[in-house]
């Protein structure tokens, strides 16, 4: 029997030679192949005493071992190579930007009506709404505003050019005539928001010609101004997700409602005014049949760009009616 | 209402001090606007007078002074032009701090100087000055100039609600301070003055219901052009007022010290008796302010034998006013009903300190006491002998009993106040009452005119126990859940659909221009502001597109390239019954359809982007038809229906309005009724069908102008119950198609739900799409 040792050596140096599979298959022919060295060294076998055959056959098979040893190292070193200049190949600037998409957004003063409605939601509020251009009646009268009542020059109203029409329009004052209309159409118990655009003559850099209210109306059996102030504290500790932020209420005067107040929260150390409030007064509940013997409530009135401006700390009133992408798209979450 | 805080004080002084006060005040509801000292603080400044004045040796413009300060003199060296010798004037002593100066010991150009002789401006007591202030020839060498010119002392302006007309006047304040504090009251004195006179005055009252309460008096031999005094200039001017001549300022300060508004009258101007009457309609009279008004028959006059002579409870006529060369006047103190005096003034364009407190109700207990307060004032500062008052009085206003149940009260505040302190309350504000079985019956005194109603009770009696002390309660109630129909969407369904394909949300003003609602809209009367803030702002929109072109128009000048906007909000048109408001949701895009970027070639906005984005908002399909629009491309226009409902308009801004805009490249709009976004269904189950949908390609040939819309509509409404769907997917022009014609390819699957089709069931459908095609359209297989 021939040493077959060499093959090894041989074998090792033909697979080096072998860059890929098909050319490392071709090598492999020569030792394992049907008329490879070793495939012919093993049928040799047969030519051999019974004696002899154990002997030769296992120096045979530790060669053949070893030659696919080899071939599969070949093998596995020439796949990795291969995936590795995939890999490389296929490797990208993953910190160039996204495909961009055009970002859109909110305004503040809908994220702000939002966050309200949400929060009076959660304990029980619907929304309501209401026409913007208003007949006189609703706007003042039926809110216990009568004729050349001076409480009418504390809205500078703008007024509708209704031709022949007798029936004076005005653009909406404040929101309140949401409830008289909501009143009208249902009964107690109520609890509504209505948020909405709102109208005075007046025009600098604090005031604007069309601001953003939020009415609140609550009406049951057993409401009191201790309760408004419970609610109302309660939503400005949350809108500001503030414990510590503590409202004030001062008499004030509005003719829908009495007591009146002004509620001014805590902010920076100071007092700012955020809204108007009061129990809504009997004439308004009777010009809408609620009996005011069973039935008491509260309303409330805030300015939304005032919220909006503390939440977000926006600066100028101005901003929010400039429309101006630099400042919007600040609001995009 | 402003006011001097030591003149507050001389009627009541409270242990309060200055911010207290304010605090009380506000707390109270008489609501602090502004609190500020009359004088900045300073100190070492006294009444000096100036001994000798020499030119200064080395400069042209300095004087060296020899000032007495009343322990000694000084050397001072002063610049001021109006130093001279004998003048009083306020001096800073070495020591002294002014705002922002230190005083000390100087050289001034090689001359010592001890002191520095004060303007206005120096002291902070005025903003601009002309020299070193010079003081009355009286005012007392070496006193200290804040105790001279009462500098320790601040005006408070009151934000007064219509309500609180009794705080319209020191008296009316201090009375509150006394109910709030418990401090003592000091009041006016009231003398009834000795007439010295025989000159009387006759009225005559025709308009009793409008004033229930007239006195006047004359007094005779007055000196028209005597000094107002010191103190009340001060005071006046601390609350705002000018003084005039020592006769208006008298009446000016009744009028802040009492709240009584109170008129003179030349006596010799007028022309036999004095008639409180309504005017013929048609009268005139020129007023105080150099206008003359045309009177109505409801305006309420003072007249004389010719004519009226005073507008009543508003303003006084020129010709009869007062003036220096005045000897004899007839003073009125009269009580005009506010109800005859609401709105008067403002019918006329004039507010006055008169009118304003008139229309909201003057004390008519107090009306003859102004009188008297005035008569005082009037014979001490001008002299004179004072006629007898005359009197004509009617029925003045009862103050009705109103009741105050306890137990209401404390249901409607929700708080835990005894009947004992209720009463107390009650009684701090002057009410008189008696009370049963926790019942108070109340009167109100002549200077409230707002307690009609047990609620004015409660309300002033929380005031009083103070808002602050009234607990923050969660109110116990009832819960029911909320019903939110699941078929419908909310308004912010709608938004988050915009804000997630890239719109960015806007707030116009409902309130446009004209001009776009005629080039916009084509609409030529649209409804409009009787008194617009400006004339670019005097309509109300019929659609949202101009305020979103006005937004477009404010970013692309500021650099911005690319746009996305839309807005949500109400357009106004009128209707047969009365004004309509639409909750409308309008789009535009503009520019490039992705912002710039490395990754994708960027190519422009077109009608079809928009169009994704409208179908995106619809529940249901929507369907878009070939309509005319003023604002838009008439190739590129399409009204959008909902069913049979039309619900808007999709479409390119018209090439006219996009050069006018001064738009560089197209603008594509959309405008929608918001509630046709926000119908949905409630989701229903259909059987999946178990057997698979046939398909069928089908290119049709057909001129330029067939719109596929059509096509699938003739489909549609041939309702073959085996079709499921019919769809373009090619839009295809060039070779192989004749020119002015195009290319459609239509997907169409049918499907049986209770079988496989076979071959000639498709081939029958398919037959018949074909047939409709061509007969309607004269479309044929590519």
């Amino acid at each position: 029997m021939a040493d077959l040792n060499h093959l090894i050596a041989e074998a090792a140096q033909d697979f080096a030679a072998c860059h890929d599979v098909p050319a490392l298959e071709n090598a492999k022919a020569k030792y394992l192949g049907k008329s490879g060295a070793l495939t012919e060294a093993l049928k040799g076998l047969g030519k051999l005493t019974a004696e002899e055959r154990p002997a030769a056959g296992a120096a045979i098979n530790v060669v053949k071992q070893a030659v696919e040893q080899a071939l599969n190292e070949r093998r596995d070193s020439i796949l990795a190579a291969a995936q590795a200049k995939q890999l490389a190949s296929e490797t990208i600037d993953v910190t160039l930007p996204a495909r961009a998409q055009s970002a859109g957004g909110l305004h503040p003063v809908t994220l702000t009506l939002r966050r309200v409605e949400e929060l009076f939601h959660s304990i029980g509020f619907s929304v309501a709404d209401g026409p913007e251009i208003e007949t006189d009646f609703y706007n003042f009268t039926a809110l216990n505003i009568p004729d050349n009542h001076p409480a009418r020059a504390m809205h500078d109203t703008f007024y509708i050019d209704s031709g022949n029409d007798s029936m004076e329009h005005v653009l909406r004052t404040h929101t309140s005539p949401v409830q008289v209309h909501y009143m009208e159409n249902n009964t107690p118990p109520l609890k509504i928001i209505a948020p909405g655009r709102v109208y005075r003559v007046d025009s600098d850099a604090t005031h604007s010609p069309m601001f953003h209210q939020v009415e609140g109306l609550w009406v049951d059996e057993q409401i009191s101004f201790a309760n408004l102030k419970g609610v109302v504290q309660d939503f400005l500790q949350k809108f500001f997700e503030r414990d510590d932020l503590t409202v004030r209420f001062r008499p004030s005067f509005f003719p829908f409602t009495e007591p009146s107040a002004e509620m001014d929260m805590s902010w920076n150390g100071g007092w700012l005014e955020i809204g108007g409030c009061g129990m809504v007064h009997p004439e308004v509940l009777k010009h809408v049949n609620i009996d005011s013997e069973k039935y008491r409530g509260f309303a409330f009135g805030l300015g939304v760009e005032r919220l909006a401006m503390l939440r977000y700390g926006v600066n100028d009133l101005r901003h929010f009616f400039n429309n101006d992408l630099r400042f919007l798209q600040q609001f995009i979450k | 209402m402003q006011f001097s805080e030591q003149w507050l004080r001389s009627m009541v002084n409270p242990s309060l001090d200055t911010a207290q006060l304010g605090h009380a005040l506000t707390m109270a509801g008489l609501e602090v606007e502004e609190l500020s000292p009359v004088a900045p603080a300073f100190s070492h400044v006294v009444v000096a007078e100036i001994m000798e004045a020499a030119k200064h040796p080395d400069a042209d413009r300095l004087q060296v002074c020899k000032v007495n300060v009343g322990e000694e003199i000084l050397q001072i060296v002063c610049g001021a032009s109006n130093a001279r010798v004998g003048i009083k004037i306020p001096c800073a002593l070495v020591g002294a701090e002014l705002p922002g100066i230190q005083i000390k010991q100087a050289k001034v150009r090689g001359v010592e100087s001890f002191g520095m002789l004060c303007s206005a401006k120096e002291l902070g007591i005025a903003t601009e000055a002309n020299g070193i202030l010079e003081l009355p020839a009286d005012a007392p060498v070496g006193q200290d100039i804040r105790e001279y010119l009462d500098l320790n002392d601040s005006t408070y302006t009151l934000k007064l609600t219509p309500n609180r007309a009794d705080c319209l006047s020191i008296l009316g304040i201090a009375r509150d301070v006394v109910a709030m504090t418990g401090a003592p009251i000091t009041t006016p004195e009231m003398t009834t003055a000795t007439i010295g006179s025989n000159l009387t005055k006759a009225v005559t009252l025709s308009a009793a219901e409008a004033c229930p309460a007239y006195y006047g008096r004359v007094v005779e031999g007055v000196n028209a052009q005597a000094k107002t005094p010191d103190w009340m200039v001060r005071r006046l001017e601390r609350s705002g007022i000018r003084s005039i001549s020592a006769l208006v300022d008298i009446t000016n300060y009744v009028l802040l010290e009492l709240g009584q508004p109170m008129h003179a009258f030349d006596h010799a101007l007028l022309q036999g008796d004095v008639a409180v009457r309504f005017a013929s309609a048609g009268e005139k009279l020129a007023l105080l302010n150099d206008t003359e008004v045309t009177l109505k028959a409801d305006d309420l006059v003072i007249a004389d034998g010719h004519g009226p002579v005073a507008l009543a409870g508003v303003m006084g006529g020129k010709p009869t006013s007062v003036t220096d060369a005045t000897q004899a006047i007839f003073l009125e103190s009269a009580f005009f009903t506010p109800d005859v005096m609401a709105g008067k003034a403002r019918r006329l364009g004039l507010s006055t300190d008169s009118s304003y407190r008139f229309e909201r109700g003057v004390d008519f207990g107090n009306t003859l006491n102004a009188l008297e307060r005035a008569t005082a004032l009037v014979l001490e500062i001008c002299g004179g002998q004072a006629g007898a008052v005359t009197a004509v009085t009617a029925q003045l206003p009862v103050r009705k009993q109103v009741t105050l149940r306890h137990a209401y009260l404390l249901s409607i505040l929700g708080i835990d106040v005894s009947l004992a302190q209720v009463g107390q309350l009650l009684t701090q504000l002057g009410f008189v009452y008696t009370e049963a079985n926790g019942v108070f019956n109340v009167s109100a005194p002549s200077f409230r005119f707002d307690i009609a109603r047990e609620e004015d009770l409660i309300e002033e009696v929380a005031r009083l126990h103070g808002y602050e002390h009234i607990p923050a309660l969660t109110p116990v109630a009832s819960q029911g859940m909320l019903v939110a129909p699941e078929a419908t969407r909310s308004k912010h369904w709608l938004r988050d659909v915009m804000v997630n394909h890239g719109y960015q949300e806007v707030v116009t003003y409902s309130f446009v221009d004209a001009n776009w609602e005629r080039d916009l809209y084509g609409n030529s009367q649209p409804i409009a502001l009787k008194n617009p803030i400006a004339s670019n702002l005097s309509v109300m929109r019929s659609g949202l597109w101009g305020g979103l072109l006005d937004a477009l128009d404010y970013n692309l000048k500021r650099q911005q390239t690319r746009a996305m906007l839309f807005e949500l909000g109400a357009r106004y048109e009128k209707g047969a019954q009365g004004f309509v408001e639409t909750l409308t949701l309008s789009g535009l895009v503009y520019g490039g359809v992705l912002p710039e970027q490395w990754a994708v070639e960027t190519r422009a906005f077109d009608f079809y982007d928009a169009k994704a984005h409208v179908e995106a908002l619809f529940a249901q399909p929507v369907r878009f038809a070939v309509e005319q629009h003023p604002a838009l491309h008439p190739g590129q226009s399409a009204r959008i229906y909902l069913g049979d409902k039309a619900v808007g308009w999709l479409g390119k801004l018209h090439p006219q309005w996009q050069q006018q805009y001064g738009l560089t490249s197209a603008c594509y709009l959309f405008e929608l009724d918001a509630d046709a976004g926000l119908a949905t269904q409630v989701p229903a189950y259909n059987e999946v069908s178990k057997f698979l949908p046939v398909r069928r390609d089908l290119a049709m040939v057909v001129d330029q102008t067939v719109s596929a819309q059509d096509m699938i509509d003739a489909i549609i409404s041939e309702q073959i119950p085996q079709l499921q769907t019919v769809k373009l997917f090619d839009v295809y022009h060039g070779k192989g198609v004749p020119e002015n014609k195009k290319s459609l390819a239509f997907l169409v699957l049918m499907q049986d739900t209770c079988k496989t089709m076979v071959d000639e069931e498709v081939d029958t459908i398919v037959a018949r799409i074909l047939n409709n095609w061509s007969s309607k359209f004269a479309a044929s297989l590519r």
